[in-house]
Parts: C-alpha cells; sequence; structure tokens
C-alpha cells in the first residue's frame, strides 16, 4: 500500500519530469535545442514510482533506460544542468555532448546510455545483471520490446533467474503507428509464456506501487499503458485529447499540487536560463 | 615439444577462468568437441556460461558483462555468424568509452574454417568489423602470437576481435617475416592465408624468385615498419595481400594504405566474389600456394 508520504514525492518528482520536459519543449521550438529530443511528457509517473519503489528499498539499481529518457534521468536523481548542458550539445553534459537526447547516462545514478537502436538495452541489462548479480532494470518501449532480441533476453533472464525489471513504457505508438496495427500479443503474456511474473497495469502510481513486493526476487516484467503528450521527436502535438495523468493528479493535490508544480517550473527555468546564458 | 595453439588457447581460458575469474560466454560450448578442443572442461560455475541460441541477444549480453569490466571472452564458433552476433558489439561496445567515458572491454573470439560448410558458417569476416571505429583486430595463427594478444587485452580497456582460424589450431610454430631491399615483390598475408603463403614462397624461390613476406597479426590497427615500407619501396613489383576474407574489405584497404605510403602497386588475393556452395565444385576456398605461385608468375613474368 502506498503512503500518502510516498505518493505526494512520486508527484514531486514527476513535476519535476513534466516542467524540465515543458521547458524543453519550448527551447526546441526556439531552436536553443537543435537536434532530435524524444520528450517523455506524459509517461513521467512511470519512472517516478518505480524510482520511488526502489527508494524505499534502499537500492541503487543498475539502470538501462531508452531513447525517451530525460525522465528516467531525472527521476532517479540525474544532475539537472547536466541534462540540460547534454540538450544544448555541450561537453559538460552528461554523455559530454556525444549521447544528445537519445543517449543520456548518469554514472552518479548507475544509469547506463543508450546507443540508439532500439531495444539494445534489454539484452545489455540481462548481460549487466548476470555478472553482476545486482537489481537491474531496464526501461523498454512498447515498440523496442518487440525487437527479437529483446525477446531472447527475457528468456535467458528468466532461465537464469536474475534480479530484473523489464520496464514497458507502453504509449501504444511507435512513432505514430499503433500497436494493434504491429501486433496481436501484450508483452505481460510474453513474460509469463517464459516463466517471468507479467503485468499489464495503467500508469496509476498507486497501482504501479502494488508490485513493489515482488521486486527483484525474480525477473519480472511491468507492462505499463501510458500516453507520450508530445510527438515522438521534437516540439509538437499528435492530439490535444491525449488523456494527461499529470493534469488529473494536479487537480487532485490541488492547491499543494499548484505550489509544487510552480515551485519545479520556477527552479528548472531559472537552470534553464541560466545554463542558456553560459552558451 | 612444443604447445600447438589449441593447446595454448585451452590454457589461457583455464587461467582466464580460474585465476583471473573472467568468464567465457557462446553457444554449446559445454558439447561435444569444445569448440574444437580450445575450451577447458569447465561449466557455469567455473565462469564457462552457456547462452541460449538468441545470436543477437547472446551479443548484447556479452556486452553488458563487458560493461561490468568482468572481461568477458565471448566465442563465436563460426565467423559467419558475426551477422546476427556484431551489432551491439560494434555498436555498443565499441562506441561506449567515446560516448559515455565507460570502457566496455569483450574479448571475441570468432572463429573460421571452411570446406564443405556452405555459404554462411565459411571463412573469416574480419572486414565486417573493420569498418567501424573503437575495435582491435587480430589474426593470430600462432602460440606466441595468441599469448601476446591475450596479454595486451588484459592490460588494456580495448574492444578486440580475434580472428581465429580451425585450420591453425594443430600448429605450434611461430613464423617469422622475410622482407629486405633485394626482393621483387612482398607477400603480405592475413589468417589462414599465411600457411599457403610461405609454401608458395618457398617454391617460387626454388624457380628463383625473390619473394619477402609479412605476417600480419594487427589488421587493426595495421602495423608496419619503416624497414618494410623502404622493402615495399624497392621491390620490382609491390605487395600482394592475401586474405581470408573476400579482398573488397580489409586486403584492399590495406592495399590502399600501402599504394599512398610507396607508391607501389597493390594487388590482392582473397575468397572469390560468389557464395560458397556446399559441394566441391561450388566451395569458396581461401588462396591454396598454387593460386599465390601463379598470381606472382603473372605479375612477375616467366623465369
Amino acid at each position: 500500500m502506498i503512503t500518502q508520504k510516498v505518493f505526494l514525492q512520486i508527484f514531486k518528482k514527476a513535476s519535476l519530469c513534466r516542467n524540465f520536459e515543458k521547458i524543453a519543449f519550448e527551447q526546441i521550438q526556439k531552436k536553443n535545442i537543435k537536434f532530435p529530443t524524444y520528450l517523455s511528457a506524459g509517461q513521467e509517473f512511470i519512472s517516478a514510482t518505480v524510482s520511488e519503489m526502489v527508494k524505499t528499498l534502499k537500492i541503487k539499481p543498475l539502470i538501462f533506460g531508452q531513447h525517451r529518457a530525460h525522465s528516467t534521468y531525472l527521476s532517479f536523481g540525474g544532475n539537472i544542468n547536466k541534462l540540460i548542458d547534454e540538450l544544448l550539445g555541450k561537453k559538460t553534459g552528461c554523455a559530454y555532448g556525444m549521447g544528445g537526447s537519445a543517449s543520456i547516462h548518469g554514472k552518479e545514478i548507475n544509469m547506463y546510455g543508450h546507443d540508439g537502436h532500439m531495444g539494445t538495452q534489454g539484452p545489455i541489462g540481462v548481460g549487466a545483471c548476470f555478472v553482476s548479480r545486482h537489481p537491474t532494470i531496464v526501461f523498454l518501449g512498447d515498440a523496442s520490446a518487440e525487437e527479437d532480441y529483446v525477446l531472447g533476453a527475457l528468456g535467458w533472464a528468466s532461465t537464469k533467474k536474475l534480479p530484473i525489471l523489464f520496464v514497458v513504457e507502453d504509449n501504444n505508438l511507435s512513432i505514430l503507428t499503433e500497436k494493434k496495427v504491429r501486433r496481436n500479443w501484450e508483452m505481460d503474456a510474453v513474460a509469463k509464456s517464459f516463466n517471468m511474473l507479467g503485468y499489464n497495469i495503467p500508469d496509476d502510481p498507486k497501482v504501479i506501487y502494488k508490485y513493489k513486493k515482488n521486486l527483484f526476487k525474480k525477473p519480472m516484467l511491468l507492462n505499463i499503458r501510458t500516453n507520450r503528450l508530445f510527438w515522438h521527436a521534437g516540439a509538437g502535438q499528435d492530439s490535444d485529447k491525449t488523456f494527461d495523468r499529470y493534469k488529473s493528479l494536479l487537480k487532485k493535490f490541488g492547491e499543494e499540487g499548484k505550489k509544487i508544480d510552480k515551485y519545479y517550473f520556477n527552479k528548472l527555468n531559472g537552470l534553464w536560463k541560466k545554463r542558456l546564458e553560459k552558451q | 615439444m612444443e604447445k600447438t595453439l589449441r593447446e595454448t588457447i585451452k590454457e589461457l581460458i583455464r587461467k582466464h577462468l580460474k585465476t583471473k575469474k573472467g568468464q567465457v560466454f557462446g553457444q554449446c560450448l559445454t558439447a561435444v568437441g569444445w569448440v574444437g578442443g580450445t575450451l577447458p572442461e569447465l561449466y557455469e560455475k567455473d565462469g564457462m556460461v552457456e547462452l541460449s541460441m538468441a545470436d543477437v541477444a547472446g551479443g548484447g549480453i556479452a556486452v553488458g558483462a563487458a560493461l561490468m569490466n568482468s572481461r568477458p571472452i565471448y566465442v563465436i564458433r563460426y565467423q559467419g555468424f558475426n551477422w546476427y552476433n556484431a551489432p551491439m558489439i560494434l555498436n555498443y561496445a565499441c562506441k561506449s568509452k567515446e560516448i559515455w567515458k565507460r570502457p566496455c572491454p569483450v574479448f571475441i573470439r570468432s572463429i573460421g574454417m571452411e570446406g564443405g560448410i556452405g555459404p554462411v558458417a565459411g571463412s573469416s569476416h574480419h572486414s565486417l568489423y573493420y569498418r567501424m571505429p573503437g575495435i582491435k583486430i587480430v589474426s593470430p595463427m600462432t602460440p606466441g602470437e595468441y599469448k601476446e594478444i591475450y596479454k595486451k587485452f588484459m592490460s588494456e580497456k580495448e574492444v578486440y576481435y580475434v580472428s581465429e582460424h580451425r585450420g591453425a589450431y594443430g600448429n605450434s610454430e611461430e613464423f617469422k617475416n622475410d622482407i629486405d631491399d633485394k626482393k621483387e615483390l612482398i607477400i603480405i598475408a592475413i589468417s589462414i592465408t599465411r600457411f599457403e603463403a610461405e609454401k608458395a614462397k618457398r617454391n617460387l624461390e626454388k624457380k628463383g624468385y625473390k619473394i619477402g613476406i609479412k605476417h600480419v597479426l594487427w589488421l587493426k590497427p595495421f602495423k608496419i615498419s619503416p624497414k618494410e615500407v623502404s622493402a615495399i619501396k624497392k621491390s620490382k613489383a609491390g605487395c600482394l595481400i592475401l586474405d581470408d576474407d573476400y579482398v573488397d574489405g580489409v586486403a584492399n584497404s590495406i592495399g590502399n594504405k600501402l599504394n599512398i605510403k610507396t607508391k607501389k602497386p597493390m594487388y590482392t588475393l582473397g575468397l572469390k566474389d560468389k557464395s560458397a556452395g556446399f559441394s566441391k565444385s561450388t566451395d569458396n576456398l581461401p588462396p591454396q600456394s598454387q593460386d599465390i605461385e601463379k598470381k606472382i608468375i603473372n605479375i612477375l613474368g616467366e623465369k
């Protein structure tokens, strides 16, 4: 069961991620960010909740992110200035100005960079987990999860009974191609067929949090249904009818929520301004 | 009696597992044969890790192990399988140090063979890796060379592609270069072609030709001494580069580099530009001594 204190903490992390992406969106429009950028707004409650789950367990896992990983990086405590610098293409960025938006990493948070080939974080994360036996989280999209080598990696992780969690951030889209066009199966069923724990759940923090009890005890896959608010890459919106969990929880948290939202917006705005001045 | 290359590799791997607490990853490692007798009879508890038959994922798992600095040895039983095994090695392990300052040292034992094994499994495919940054490529054919490159790998933080050949496993001899300023032509031999090149050189010398030979261990970076450059410059007809891969790869690239350096012509011989069939008449084998001799006589003229 999630406590109100933890729930609030998750909301704060989500607010940090959302406001970061909101400002990044503006910076893309202003052309201060000059390369493909994969905004994670709409999906932030996944990493915000999972990072709180491991924090309460006092575990610092190995993290293998995907290309859409700003929220992953921020939720697990990645350095905000370094992420801004990376998006501005600076050598002081979290991937030394080489990684851009898609290949961010953070040594201080055990986060390993993504190479841009969708789903490679699956086998690579499994290999790292096998050797280190350290709790490991692999984030995938619903499209990258379809890569054949991801399926091979899931099977092997299960065979070796690794302390690993696969999180599929299922926004139903591969760029704009819907899941139903691509396949007639779900990742939780695939996981179960590999003798892993597999669940298909919404990105509601209260629901995700329930799975804390199973974390790293045996290989587990959480297929978490979510929504991508912005374009696959860049600053734009595919639809204004997309459900926005952040907005809905912001309302639920009332005045306290608004205060948190404003706090992060101002804080991040200040940080962005400072980094832009140093250009 | 001197140890064979097979025994040397086996001994190095035993030490890698037992003393250095490393790992060996691959498919069907512990099956009958133990990869041509090059693996000690050890199992997962000792670090000999059987992967599933998912080749692409297997390459990625080895890369993940390397990221943890466990110095894995990854065995690819046939070099042709690299078409599936290579992606994460090339696109992640080879780039990791440059992009994220995280070294990802992995030792890839990639094994060539040919003769009746068809279009996929056969020959060497080091050219597949050659064009990519962040990798070192070697092709040891002798016990001494193998010891040297393993030692170097363990002292560095690089990705090593080790282009082996089953035809060399029984070898216990070391090769010697023979280069001076009086050679008419110099053979630059890679991988298993080195054995046939030696034969061809001996036969041609009996006929009065002055043939030099350079045995290539390091394909990338390619190493050549000033003395060797001078010998090529003073030769009558430049070099003949031999490879167990298709020539439109390592062989032609080395040829191009040497041509620029020496202004001498560079000829290449490798696999023919066709798929290998299983039958003898349709196979695609590396150049044999008679092919090499014929080519050289063609270049230098009859004596």
